[in-house]
């Protein structure tokens, strides 16, 4: 079969000496980890691999030797190094040897327990150690969601890209430690560290633990019982605002929690959350000093007004207009001017109270911009909540609207049922036949008469206000979705993926180096990332809020029959 | 239809498609260029020649990274595995590696697309849970469409390749 030596491109240019890997006889490779120098005590040189062994769980064990000749070959080293074989047994030993600057080298192993000689191709692959043990490798993304993985299953390549990545220990002793052996691999010129990471490391765990007490006291207070009876806790379910500061708190609660992240998903969820609330925050500062230079907030209370007043107008001159001979079509007078009235009382209400309101209107404005300071989401929701509010008395017409018009084709259907002799089985649930006396028919079949020909007015009027409702929804459900597209994407992980795209690895890829007739076929193993399709889809943020429940189908149906509609459903709530 | 022997169980097969043609560049651009100048001169807006130039720059490069396929390769390396490459005129290069132990075979199969039938190679991914079904058929050179006697010998190297691996576990 062929044998795979996976190389580091690091240890091209080191001393001669013996490789120590992993050796993964499933497979019939070699993952060469670094290259131990002369001189070395074998009896030392295993003690340092089992202590290596034993702490990384990692099986590395001397794999075969490395001659890097400056000079022309020397016959005595190489004797010495098939020496070496018989004293680290090792099947089946690796020799490497390289003469001065060539690219090509000469690989062959030793057999000594199979009986048949013989010659086995040997593929050379070369790696970058820093980059594999950095890199995580994705599984692809159907299987990572079926639940049974066999681990005898794992692939290839993940095998190698975990002995790399555990065995992080044997990279840390460089060339200026003095110990009995000396490696060399990626480190080993220096152990590669950054001050700024560590200064933060020691400062994140005082800032985690004042973080999660400051939250302590913050969720304590808000689940106070002040807070929480019924009418207030009613109001706070329905603004869209306080969902997100929870949302918020949870995060913060997330990331201040001092347990270390137990594998790569929850660092990368962690940094994810980091970063998004910081940018979320950093945009709301943002908006803050745009809305407050030059009293931007001023302006907006003062059009605030003047903007209701409008709509309000707007909809005194659509029910004027539904009160005469709308689009041609004749209304029943009495129903007509009724309703017309009372939605019209309404308005003139909701206008008092606006006007009533008008004084304080720019002082809390201008508080309510600052908990913009919190972030972006924050400010969104507080906008969508005052289109909500302002649009209150739309939705109360509809309300209006729709409850007459669910309660006439209630009565409509069923006196279609008396008419034809059938009655609804509440028992049984279905429609059976019924025998109905002949004044229960008469006064059926009158108010049947009557109940079809007012069905146009309320009709008309329920169409209307639904369209507006619809309207208003639309709007809120837009913001809703900038909301969420904020708060679920990864933006650390799309980031990483951009400048160091080597961390999220999708899979490797092969590319033939120079070749020579007789050596070992040269390949160079590089990291394929990710795609940022990929990159999104794995590593989004959970968010609170669903999509539409309904269908269009039945979303039409519940239009049809005057049922009212809540088209976003939040997750937590009751499903009815 | 280009192909490289490496070593005993390494091959290399590219197949290159036809360059951009400058003619039909210099006549896309014409037409979109001519269209906007008749618009300026009904609507008096200069906006309309930068626009109309900035959405052929950008139309240009979209299509020279994303769309047009410079060469597709395909690397076969025993008891590794199967690389796929396509290259795009811009110098991107999109890789898929496929291990050996979840490639079952390579085929050719027949589509029938409109009134013709046309002949298309691809790899069978075998099924980690039941080892004789497929899990998923990933189809070769898909935009450069060779055909069928280019497939055959595309088919005879690969064939050859995967022999190998059979053949092996009873030699050791």
């Amino acid at each position: 079969m062929v044998l795979k030596v996976f190389f580091p491109s690091c240890c091209s240019s080191a001393e001669s000496g013996i490789l120590i890997g992993r050796w993964i006889s499933e497979q019939n490779s070699a993952v060469i980890l670094a290259v131990v120098h002369f001189p070395f005590i074998p009896v030392q040189v295993k003690q340092y691999l089992s202590e290596v062994q034993r702490v990384t769980k990692v099986s590395v064990s001397v794999l075969g030797s490395w001659n890097n000749s400056k000079q022309e070959k020397e016959e005595s080293l190489s004797e010495f190094l098939e020496d070496l074989g018989t004293i680290f047994s090792h099947e089946p030993w690796i020799q490497i040897s390289k003469e001065g600057d060539s690219k090509f080298w000469s690989c062959s192993t030793l057999q000594k327990q199979s009986n048949n000689h013989r010659e086995e191709e040997i593929i050379l692959v070369y790696y970058d150690q820093r980059k594999v043990m950095l890199s995580y490798l994705h599984p692809p993304l159907d299987t990572a969601a079926s639940t049974d993985h066999k681990v005898d299953d794992a692939s290839k390549l993940s095998a190698i890209f975990d002995t790399v990545a555990k065995s992080k220990i044997l990279f840390m002793t460089d060339k200026y430690d003095d110990g009995p052996i000396k490696l060399t691999h990626w480190q080993s010129d220096g152990v590669e560290a950054s001050i700024i990471v560590e200064l933060m490391k020691q400062a994140s765990v005082p800032a985690c633990m004042l973080l999660t007490f400051l939250l302590s006291l913050i969720s304590g207070a808000c689940k106070s019982r002040v807070l929480n009876f019924w009418p207030l806790s009613f109001l706070w379910s329905k603004l869209s605002t306080c969902e997100q500061l929870a949302h918020r708190l949870q995060h913060l609660q997330v990331i201040g929690s001092n347990k270390k992240a137990q594998n790569q998903t929850q660092l990368m969820r962690k940094a994810n959350i980091f970063v998004s609330l910081l940018i979320d925050v950093a945009l709301g500062i943002l908006l803050m000093s745009w809305l407050y230079r030059k009293n931007r907030i001023g302006h907006l209370a003062d059009t605030l007004i003047p903007v209701a007043d409008h709509v309000a107008e707007e909809l005194q001159d659509l029910l004027q207009w539904l009160m005469g001979a709308p689009a041609g079509l004749k209304m029943n007078r009495a129903l007509d001017q009724v309703l017309g009235r009372f939605f019209l009382y309404h308005i003139h209400l909701w206008i008092s109270y606006i006007h009533l309101m008008s004084p304080f209107i720019e002082m809390i404005l201008w508080y309510v911009g600052l908990s913009a300071c919190l972030g972006l989401t924050v400010a969104l929701c507080i906008l969508s909540d005052i289109v909500a509010l302002l649009t209150f008395h739309i939705y109360c017409f509809y309300v209006y609207g729709a409850r007459l018009y669910c309660l006439k084709i209630y009565g409509l259907s069923s006196l279609w049922r008396l008419f034809r002799g059938k009655k609804w089985n509440v028992l049984r649930q279905r429609v059976d036949s019924c025998s109905y006396d002949l004044d229960q028919l008469f006064i059926g079949t009158l108010l049947f008469t009557i109940l079809l020909f007012l069905l146009p007015t309320t009709a008309l009027y329920y169409l209307v206000f639904t369209l507006l409702r619809l309207l208003v929804v639309i709007v809120q459900g837009l913001i809703h979705l900038l909301v969420d597209l904020i708060d679920s994407l990864p933006l650390y992980s799309i980031i990483l993926r951009l400048c160091r795209s080597y961390r999220l690895a999708a899979g490797v890829k092969f590319r033939v180096l120079e070749q020579q007739d007789g050596k070992p076929l040269r390949l160079l193993m590089q990291i394929n990332p990710l795609s940022y399709g990929s990159v999104v889809q794995t590593y989004r943020l959970p968010t609170y809020s669903c999509y539409p429940k309904d269908s269009w189908t039945s979303l039409c149906k519940k239009l049809f029959l005057g049922e009212l509609i809540y088209p976003w459903k939040h997750k937590g709530e009751k499903q009815d | 239809l280009r192909c490289r022997q490496h070593s005993a169980s390494c091959r290399e097969l590219a197949v290159r498609r036809p360059r951009l043609q400058l003619r039909s560049l210099s006549a896309v651009t014409s037409a979109v260029w001519l269209a906007a100048y008749g618009l300026f001169v009904l609507s008096e807006n200069s906006m309309v020649l930068s626009a109309a130039i900035f959405i052929t720059l950008i139309g240009l490069i979209i299509y020279l990274h994303f769309v047009k396929i410079d060469q597709e390769s395909l690397l076969v390396i025993g008891s590794l595995g199967i690389q796929v490459t396509s290259s795009y005129a811009s110098g991107k290069e999109s890789t898929t590696f496929i291990e050996m132990s979840q490639v079952k075979d390579v085929v050719i199969n027949e589509a029938i697309h409109m009134q013709k039938v046309i002949y298309y190679l691809c790899i069978l991914l075998q099924d980690p849970r039941d080892p004789q079904g497929v899990s998923e058929v990933v189809p070769l050179f898909q935009s450069s469409k060779p055909r069928l006697d280019c497939l055959m010998e595309v088919y005879k190297s690969c064939q050859e390749i995967l022999d190998q691996r059979k053949t092996a576990p009873q030699s050791s």
